[in-house]
């Protein structure tokens, strides 16, 4: 489904991404994690072209993002994606923000792109939010609602880039239980997290990344046993320490 | 001086233009005033919401570009831009000039003339208002419409801007007012705008203060009218719950 | 084609300099007048005083709601007036001493809306530390608050003369004769308008953009 190989990426001077290798299978669930600053949300950011890549080769669902003139945005419009900060649209409800792109990207019909909205919104819970904004919704409804809305074009994959580290902590919950659903319903995914409970559950396999570099990508199994690199140790005892 | 008092019936004496009285002659003036700030933002609105847009894209000719255009227009006095607009353009340009010059009535040269360089000139001032929108909304949200499969334009249009322009609005009610009070600078190639009125009214009747006072009222009005309407409009276009740009 | 002719501008340049040196006259003066009215303006306006604050918004707000043309015109109209009753001097230039008054007191209202933004932007706890040294209230300001929004208005304080220094050509509806004036007399005088308006608009520029640049380059240094 997602193949990166050899990706290296530059700003200016500074190396953010040093050849970078991982395939991800149909149906795969994959978390990447690793210290702040370690390029792992500029190494999701790739798979849609959201951040050019200098060296290497990146093809996703049989489209390579290294021929020039490729549509991105058709690309990326099969590709969902979740960020930090939710990225919602403030001028727009809850359900516009779901049926937009599906009627200006897609070319769906308004009836056609509610119905499918409201069904997302019942499957996070939010069916009765949909005539609110988002500035009226906490944090973890409005994330909800962000990965309903990326739902709505029918990905073949979902990237999430760190979606529950701008939470409060009485919210990470619910926006997990979610991409824990999804997990299971088998959609291809590629989470940034710090959540090793999120991992354990449903990963399949675990990158560790530091300086730009995959240092590991092992299956959960063994990323959790006692085997890696001492950094990836050191990176992990913290976090579970914290 | 104001010791010899008022005399406030001057103003329904017959004005000298045989026109009808010196209200009547003050009004037309306002009026003029009006279609000049009115059709000159409109202008001002439209190429600086392109240029300021240019200055954000990813592509730095564009932006070397618009930053070109804003530099310009900012530093050259608004009376200079004006003088160039009415009596340099017209000769250096050749057919249309000559046909400006030749075929075009002078109210209308004038006001061509006063409205391109308020335009303009304020142009150049909206765009780094229109900048800064775009430039106040998180990095996220253009990531965020791309993501979902938007291309650049629609980015623009069905994110960006629609948020940009409802933090902006203030500053663009204010850059009218602006455009009100920069359009006096038309009555020096003879445009008879509110403060050219006043002169002449003065000039023809000697009633200087009645004058100055009486258009210093309606600079006054226009300003309240154009504010209460902006808060009008600024309560109509809040997004309830969200400040600035992050939410 | 039009075929410019550039041969009245350096016969003219010393007028041209005379001209700039009026203008330069204007603009340093209102600047000065303008930022030591609008400092008094910007403390009585954030003073307890609900009477002074009130008096110094009405102060701002009506000259920032009058054209700079009909503010030229008012004290060019009034000017005169109190200089006969003042000073009794007939030889007196009017129209630079109209000029003088009305962009200082122009300037003021914009100056004071800069200064008050600076001061709000000091942090409460400064005034507190200059009371708790047993400083008085115009103690704290002058010594305490000013010298540092000071410091941080620079750029914008120079901006605002860049764009002073612009609208000092405005001199034109008094009829004083500025750089613009001279520029506009000679190119009628000698047909050759088009070339001294382009000139005219070249040094006006030229001047304007070495000014912003440097005041950007002090923002960017104070920002670090």
């Amino acid at each position: 489904m997602i193949s990166i190989k050899g990706v290296s990426k530059w700003y200016g001077d500074f190396q953010v991404l040093r050849n970078c290798s991982a395939e991800i299978g149909k149906g795969e669930v994959v978390v990447i994690c690793g210290p702040s600053g370690s390029g792992k949300s500029t190494l999701i950011k790739t798979i849609n072209g959201l951040e050019a890549f200098q060296e290497g080769e990146l093809v996703v669902d049989g489209t390579s993002l290294n021929k020039r003139g490729i549509d991105l945005a058709k690309l990326r419009s099969r590709v969902g994606m979740v960020f930090q900060h939710f990225e919602l649209f403030p001028h727009l409800n809850v359900l516009r923000n779901l049926t937009i792109s599906q009627c200006r990207v897609l070319g769906r019909g308004r009836k056609e792109a509610e119905e499918n909205a409201l069904k997302l919104l019942g499957m996070v819970g939010l069916e009765a939010y949909c005539r609110k904004f988002p500035a009226q919704l906490s944090g973890g409804q409005q994330q909800r609602v962000a990965i309903a809305r990326a739902l709505s074009m029918d990905p073949v994959a979902m990237l999430f880039d760190e979606p529950t580290s701008a939470l409060d902590p009485e919210m990470i919950k619910e926006v997990l239980d979610v991409m824990v659903d999804l997990a299971k319903n088998g959609m291809t995914m590629v989470v940034v997290t710090h959540e090793m409970g999120f991992a354990k559950q449903v990963a399949d396999r675990v990158i560790f990344m530091d300086h730009g570099s995959i240092l590991e990508d092992k299956p959960k199994e063994e990323f959790f046993g006692s085997s890696g690199s001492e950094r990836c140790q050191q990176f992990l005892s913290k976090i579970l320490a914290h | 001086m104001l010791a010899a008092g008022l005399d406030w019936s001057i103003f329904l004496q017959p004005s000298f233009d045989q026109s009808g009285n010196y209200l009547t002659f003050l009004l037309t003036g306002l009026k003029w005033t009006i279609y000049l700030s009115v059709t000159a933002w409109v202008i001002a609105f439209v190429f600086g919401s392109f240029v300021g847009l240019l200055r954000t894209l990813p592509n730095s000719l564009c932006v070397a570009l618009a930053a070109a255009y804003v530099e310009l227009f900012r530093n050259i006095p608004l009376l200079v831009q004006l003088f160039i607009w009415y009596f340099v353009f017209p000769e250096i340009i050749p057919v249309l000039g000559t046909w400006f010059k030749q075929s075009v009535n002078p109210l209308l040269q004038q006001f061509i003339a006063a409205t391109l360089c308020l335009g303009f000139f304020t142009s150049a001032r909206i765009a780094e208002q229109v900048r800064s929108g775009i430039e106040a909304i998180p990095k996220g949200q253009r990531l965020a419409g791309l993501a979902l499969g938007f291309t650049l334009l629609q980015t623009y249009n069905l994110v960006i801007l629609p948020v940009a322009y409802r933090i902006i609005i203030p500053t663009l009610t204010s850059e009218f007012l602006n455009v009100v009070k920069n359009s006096a600078v038309a009555s020096t190639i003879g445009l008879i705008e509110l403060s050219r009125q006043s002169q002449q009214l003065g000039e023809f009747t000697s009633h200087w203060y009645e004058s100055f006072i009486a258009v210093t009222l309606l600079y006054g009005a226009i300003n309240l009218t154009v504010m209460v309407l902006s808060r009008y409009l600024e309560r109509f276009s809040r997004l309830s719950g969200y400040i600035g740009g992050r939410h | 084609m039009f075929e410019f002719d550039w041969s009245s501008i350096p016969g003219a340049l010393p007028y041209l300099a005379e001209g700039m040196v009026r203008t330069l006259q204007i603009t340093f003066i209102a600047v000065l007048i303008g930022i030591a009215l609008g400092t008094v303006l910007a403390t009585l306006r954030l003073s307890k005083s609900r009477f002074l604050s009130g008096v110094a918004a009405a102060y701002v707000t009506i000259f920032r709601s009058i054209p700079l043309v009909m503010v030229l015109l008012w004290f060019y109209l009034l000017v005169p007036q109190l200089i006969s009753r003042i000073f009794n001097r007939p030889n007196l230039d009017i129209r630079v001493l109209a000029s003088f008054v009305a962009f200082s007191a122009f300037e003021a209202s914009y100056y004071a809306e800069i200064i008050r933004a600076g001061i709000q932007s000091i942090p409460k706890g400064q005034f507190a530390a200059g009371n708790a040294l047993g400083m008085s209230g115009f103690q704290t300001m002058r010594l305490v608050i000013l010298p540092q929004a000071f410091r941080r208005m620079i750029p914008l304080l120079l901006t605002q003369a860049v764009i002073l220094f612009q609208d000092t050509s405005l001199v034109y509806v008094i009829g004083l004769q500025d750089f613009f004036g001279v520029a506009y007399n000679v190119g009628n005088r000698d047909g050759t308008l088009v070339e001294l308006l382009l000139f005219a608009g070249a040094v006006y520029f030229v001047v304007c953009f070495a000014a912003s640049n440097l005041a950007r380059y002090l923002q960017k240094r104070l920002a670090s």
